[in-house]
């Protein structure tokens, strides 16, 4: 087995770059995932890699095979469709078999049946695709590409016609295939979870690049991009000025407050930066007991505008004096009253925990423009409750 | 009140459809009768004489021939250069789309009678001899726009998917069209088919107008008609109204079979 | 958590379109056919409606610029024409009125049934056009039941529907009646039911739904309903043919016998030249109207 080697992959439609100079290597055997939001590049790539696109430009090498040029069907690469493309004509046994068919091994019974009993649908061999629920056409669609024991496995947002219970379900059933055939996997998906649920290493595209790339704690415990703060859960971002170092940290101030980022966390080059933290690594307290906090925590004073209890935790929106809305997950360990609106609080959290950004940067990028509009309407809305 | 609504519109649906039948049933029943003049219009006495001795009336039975052999060489071609033209509509980028556009359309938007006489203006500048080929000629021109409208639907319906599902499965291009699309698209050609025939057996003014001295079955009945419709013809209709029927429902409950099938699984 | 979900909308399926020379090749044959055998008949029927009588032989004609073909042809045959589309126009309108009940019923209220309900709608056009079309000699006769009907009540001007033109419209709005309904259900069909709720959730009541919702949206089944019902009626002769007299002949009847009987070719050529100008204009100026261009 040999490592996918995308080079300076370029694919315009018209004058729009679907996908930017895209270089990137898939290490052999990795479960690797493509994720951005839609129109990204994501599926074009995807595409590349199996024929179905011509690049603009750029080289496709498997190992040190180039395959730009070859057609799709000349290509030792499958794709798990999205919702699947399982030929409605055939029963699923001819559905499996119709790689081997094609490229004209003689017996494909003794591989179509040991393929089926991986996916565990040996019982259905003789169905057609429509009468089977959408786990089983996914299982289906899994056992068609891996039959042909490919170099490399492209999964087109596999998992999006699916349920949440079934998704959660399908996810481990193909981690575990993953595991016991051991072919790369490349999954293309919008959805954060899944891909750092499953993959062992996770892109983030945006506009045609990778903005970041690594492990999935990796990337979501130190963001290097504003878009990837954003992008991967959620960031509370406060743009500042670098004024110094003490020791491993520089400290940055923005609206009179001083703020810790270890030097080792940011990504800024130049003196503006942006504070970043998780709202899962902040804890609120009771302004009164404002006291209890560290004397090294990073801290904000604010008042808390809203809080929405979701069972293993509880967000709080908390808005600063410079009318900014911070979001805080808190386990709801907390014995006896929590926070309520319009309470004044305290948030704090550990310097560690922080990250330094890149302050030339759009510090909504990367957020769903939903979003963005949700909270420009309840900014809108809010002086009547005042 | 809600109720009397609702079952109004079903009450008159009913009574449309039957509407649609009557004239049938009329053709039906008067294909036993004996009539007492050269007319069969008005039921005089039952016989089974017709039916019996189907081909009893000289050009009956020829007539009906000869339109069974055009229907199906029309059929054929009209079939053939329709999917082609479908096929380049739905899969090919080409100039002059909108000029094609129109050459389909307008056969569609053209009464018959103008079609027929055009045609017939064509035949006579040409001094082309008229007679079952130029009745075929017709038949594939009017033919050609419902067949690639037909099979045009049924191709635009049709998942790309899985036709990039088969090229990644290591299918060819002409592996990937004779196991994915054709059998897919199959369906809407036989349709495509079935009503190109049954347009060119029961056309009459097109065919008239470039028969010549041919009698096609819908000529004959035309003749007839001045000196008293032969009862045969009425048997002949109603028969292959019948296979005809027969052949769409058969093909029906096929179809629903599947889908009960489907949903006992 | 993850509060930010970007759903990746539902694409349109957009199919890949090559730019070969197969997509030529496909479309050659079928074109040249169509081009040879429908468009250039055009060009000749023009000519011919043009062409002179050669001096001294009856029925030759011979190349021309007689303009004045048309003029005669229409000065002579105009009721003609006006008839025509008169006819057509009311059973197009009837057929509409027949047509939209059941076309709504099938595509509502069909259900299960729906395949074999509009089954039931084609199956009439397997049987015999012109039997169809005689037997309505036997259902409207003088003495049947329906003619006895409607004068009873002292309806009918001549006492008789057969051999006048209420029998003729009558024929027409039978024969093309599948043209109206088929078109009517595939854009019913298309119509979500939820709409309809909303409406009468939004406090209409049914006649105000059916007028501001249902009507509004089928409105491309009825444009192409009317075209498809309208054409063929007006340039049909069979139904003036079979069940009108001589004074309820149509345009078609004065084109086919100055064709094939009289060997009017000129006259004919320009009456058939003329029927589909005013056709195409009708059918382009209506579209339009109705907004409904992309039915082209």
């Amino acid at each position: 087995m040999e490592d996918l080697h995308l080079l300076n992959l370029t694919k315009k439609f018209g004058d729009v770059a679907a996908v930017d100079d895209l270089t990137l290597t898939i290490p052999a055997g990795s479960f690797f995932a493509l994720l951005g939001a839609s129109g990204c590049g994501k599926t074009t790539t995807l595409r590349m890699v199996a024929g179905l696109e011509d690049p603009t430009a750029g080289t496709i090498r498997i190992g040190a095979k180039d395959i730009t040029n070859l057609r799709a069907f000349q290509r030792p690469v499958n794709t798990v469709f999205q919702s699947y493309a399982l030929f409605p004509h055939l029963d699923i046994f001819e559905n499996v078999a119709f790689g081997l068919r094609r490229r004209g091994v003689k017996d494909v019974k003794t591989p179509v049946n040991q393929m089926l009993e991986l996916v565990e649908l040996s019982a259905l061999a003789r169905r057609k695709p429509t009468q089977l629920s959408g786990g089983q056409q996914q299982r289906v669609a899994v056992a068609r590409a891996l039959i042909n024991e490919p170099d490399v496995l492209l999964l087109d947002e596999p998992l999006g016609a699916l349920d949440l219970k079934l998704r959660r379900q399908m996810q481990i059933e193909l981690k575990r295939i993953q595991n016991e055939v051991g072919t790369t996997f490349v999954h293309v998906t919008h959805d954060q979870e899944e891909a750092m649920t499953m993959a062992d290493t996770v892109a983030i595209m945006n506009a045609g690049r990778i903005e970041q790339m690594g492990n999935p704690a990796t990337i979501y415990e130190l963001p290097k991009t504003v878009f990837v703060a954003n992008f991967l859960g959620q960031s509370n971002l406060i743009t500042g000025t670098a004024q110094g170092r003490n020791g491993d940290d520089i400290l940055v101030s923005a609206h009179g407050q001083t703020y810790a980022v270890p030097a080792a966390r940011s990504t800024a080059a130049g003196d503006s930066i942006i504070v970043g933290v998780r709202p899962e690594k902040m804890t609120v307290l009771d302004a009164p007991d404002g006291h209890k906090a560290p004397a090294s925590h990073n801290k904000i004073l604010g008042r808390v505008t809203d809080v929405s209890y979701a069972g293993v935790s509880t967000q709080y929106l908390v808005r600063t004096p410079w009318e900014q809305e911070l979001t805080v997950f808190e386990q709801n360990v907390i014995v006896g009253d929590r926070c309520s609106v319009g309470d004044e609080v305290l948030l704090h959290w550990a310097p560690e925990h922080t990250f330094g950004l890149d302050g030339k940067q759009d510090v909504h990028a990367g957020v769903a423009p939903e979003v963005l509009d949700l909270e420009a309407a309840a900014l809108a809305l809010e002086p009547r409750g005042e | 009140m809600r109720f009397i609504r609702r079952n109004l519109l079903g009450v008159i649906a009913i009574l449309v459809l039957v509407y649609l039948f009557i004239p049938i049933a009329v053709v039906a029943v008067l294909s036993f009768n004996k009539p007492s003049g050269k007319f069969n219009i008005s039921w005089t006495q039952f016989s089974t004489d017709a039916w019996t001795n189907l081909c009893g009336v000289p050009g009956v039975c020829s007539s009906f021939i000869t339109s069974i052999q055009i229907g199906i060489i029309s059929t054929l071609v009209a079939t053939a250069l329709g999917t082609m033209i479908a096929f380049a509509l739905v899969r090919y980028r080409f100039r002059g789309r909108s000029t094609t556009n129109l050459l389909i359309f307008l056969p569609m938007a053209t009464p018959e009678v103008v079609m027929g006489s055009s045609l017939l203006a064509l035949f006579l500048n040409l001094r082309f001899p008229l007679g079952q080929w130029t009745v075929v000629i017709a038949h594939i021109m009017f033919i050609i726009s419902f067949v690639v409208v037909t099979v045009k639907a049924r191709l635009q319906g049709l998942d790309p998917k899985l036709e990039e599902a088969a090229r990644d499965l290591y299918a060819n291009p002409r592996a990937t069209f004779r196991y994915v699309t054709l059998p897919l698209v199959a369906p809407g050609i036989a349709g495509a088919a079935l009503l190109g025939f049954s347009l060119s057996f029961d056309d009459f003014i097109i065919s008239y107008f470039n028969a010549g001295t041919l009698v096609t079955f819908p000529i004959f009945i035309w003749g007839a008609a001045q000196r008293g419709i032969p009862v045969q013809v009425n048997a002949l209709a109603t028969l292959v109204f019948v296979v005809a029927l027969l052949i769409v429902l058969g093909s029906q409950l096929v179809n629903y079979r599947r889908r009960r099938k489907l949903l006992s699984a | 958590m993850s509060p930010i979900l970007v759903a990746e909308s539902a694409k349109p399926v957009v199919v890949a379109q090559r730019r070969s020379r197969t997509g030529y090749i496909l479309l050659f044959p079928g074109l040249t056919w169509l081009a040879i055998f429908f468009a250039i008949p055009f060009v000749t029927l023009f000519m011919t409606s043009l062409q002179q009588p050669v001096p001294g032989k009856l029925g030759k004609y011979q190349a021309g610029f007689e303009l004045s073909n048309y003029a005669n042809a229409m000065a002579e045959y105009w009721p003609q024409f006006l008839r025509s589309f008169i006819y057509a126009g009311i059973a197009t309108l009837l057929a509409l009125v027949i047509a939209y009940p059941l076309a709504y019923f099938i595509a509502m209220k069909g259900g299960r049934w729906r395949p074999l309900l509009l089954v039931l709608v084609i199956a009439p056009s397997f049987a015999s056009f012109l039997l169809r079309t005689y037997a309505w000699r036997t259902i409207l006769a003088d003495e049947g039941p329906i003619t006895s009907f409607f004068n009873a009540l002292h309806l009918l001007p001549d006492d008789r529907i057969l051999n006048t033109g209420i029998a003729v419209v009558a024929g027409l709005t039978y024969n093309f009646l599948p043209f109206m309904i088929l078109p009517l259900y595939a854009a019913i069909e298309k119509i979500d039911p939820r709409l309809i709720e909303a409406s009468s959730d939004l406090y209409s009541s049914a006649a105000t739904t059916l007028r501001k919702v249902t009507w509004p949206l089928s409105l491309p089944g009825v444009v192409a309903g009317t075209l498809l019902t309208f054409i063929p009626a007006a340039g049909d002769y069979i139904n003036a043919e079979l069940l009108g007299s001589t004074k309820d002949r149509m345009i078609g009847n004065v084109i086919q016998t100055n064709f094939i009987e009289f060997r009017d070719y000129p006259t004919a050529s320009a009456l058939s030249f003329v029927l589909m100008a005013v056709i195409l204009v009708l059918v382009f100026t209506y579209i339009r109207r109705a907004g409904t261009e992309e039915l082209l």
